[in-house]
């Protein structure tokens, strides 16, 4: 049970977030395995080379060039066959009308990117342990959200 | 047009287990729930058979022994939140006394398994049982709060701002939005 491991994918141009983003998770006590692609247009190419090993939880930055996160968001929660992966939208932005829009479009998870890294990590952990409730708990996926 | 559906998890999963033992002719009690006892030795091919018919409604059939006594323990406390009278004895006290095991050996085999303790799992089930009832009744936030045992509304909804990061009633426009959405 622990030690099947959680699949995290990160979809984010730039390359600093994603260091920091993977170098976050990687000190959390927890088996994971992270895919990293660099757009939007890459993440569903990666979703659907993926067939039936679908990731447990995608990132998704909500500002990335040729496919927007929000494009990105709508796509997979319309897709029967992704619509259960929990989706974790990361922006700078916190306006309350953008945060709500999110949700509304399917997203489970919205988290203000934080400067420093033991904030990071700690939400993180967050997301990946109340995801791994949700999977191994009998809850209702679709009352799943989550703001941090 | 769409309907919403409540979920009855301990009625359906009954129904499903009897169904399936009926199909396979197999005699069995369920002394605690999730806890199958056979009269009879039950042949390989004949489990095997259970085991798929399960898998198709996302029943599993536990072997490790530690998560045996997850599963029990998360089926004490599902049944502690979900119970029409929330319990107001202790929770640790409850939980060793149904579990027949110390609460220190208890919490710490949680923590090791399941990457987070009891009292959050439990505050994870009540916030989830609000939910429910947020979305599928007209039950106002006071009377949630009552059925949940919480001392006060503000108590609910600090609990659930903390476990989810928004309000009661965000949440619950939220849900609102979406339905719309998909009407």
């Amino acid at each position: 049970m622990t030690n099947s491991p959680i699949y995290i994918t990160i979809a984010d141009d730039d390359e600093d977030d994603r260091i920091f983003f993977e170098d976050a998770i990687k000190e959390l006590k927890i088996n994971t395995k992270i895919t990293m692609v660099e757009d939007g247009v890459a993440l569903i190419e990666n979703l659907i080379s993926k067939k039936n090993n679908l990731p447990d939880v995608i990132f998704l930055d909500l500002n990335m060039p040729k496919k927007s996160g929000m494009e990105c968001l709508r796509e997979i929660k319309a897709n029967p066959f992704w619509k259960n992966i929990a989706i974790a939208i990361y922006s700078t932005s916190a306006s309350e009308e953008d945060i709500e829009e999110t949700f509304v479009q399917g997203a489970n998870i919205y988290i203000k990117k934080p400067n420093d890294f033991n904030t990071l990590k700690k939400m993180l952990s967050d997301v990946v342990t109340i995801n791994w409730q949700y999977q191994t708990s009998n809850l209702n996926r679709d009352n799943f959200l989550l703001r941090l | 047009m769409n309907i919403y559906l409540r979920f009855d998890y301990n009625t359906i999963c009954k129904k499903i287990i009897q169904e399936t033992m009926f199909e396979a002719e197999i005699k069995y009690d369920m002394e605690r729930f999730g806890e199958i006892h056979f009269s009879e030795t039950i042949s390989d091919e004949k489990l095997k058979m259970i085991q798929e018919k399960f898998n198709n409604y996302g029943i599993e059939i536990v072997e490790n022994q530690k998560s045996i006594i997850i599963e029990k323990i998360k089926d004490v406390i599902n049944d502690m939140v979900f119970k029409e009278n929330f319990l107001a004895v202790k929770s640790s006290v409850y939980l060793a006394e149904k579990m027949d095991l110390s609460y220190g050996y208890i919490s710490n085999l949680f923590s090791e398994i399941t990457f987070t303790s009891i009292e959050n799992y439990i505050i994870l089930q009540k916030t989830e049982y609000s939910k429910q009832l947020i979305n599928n009744t007209d039950l106002t936030l006071t009377e949630i709060a009552y059925k949940l045992n919480y001392s006060s509304v503000a108590h609910l909804s600090t609990q659930f701002k903390k476990t989810t990061g928004l309000t009661p009633s965000a949440f619950q426009r939220i849900i609102q939005k979406r339905r719309e959405k998909l009407d």
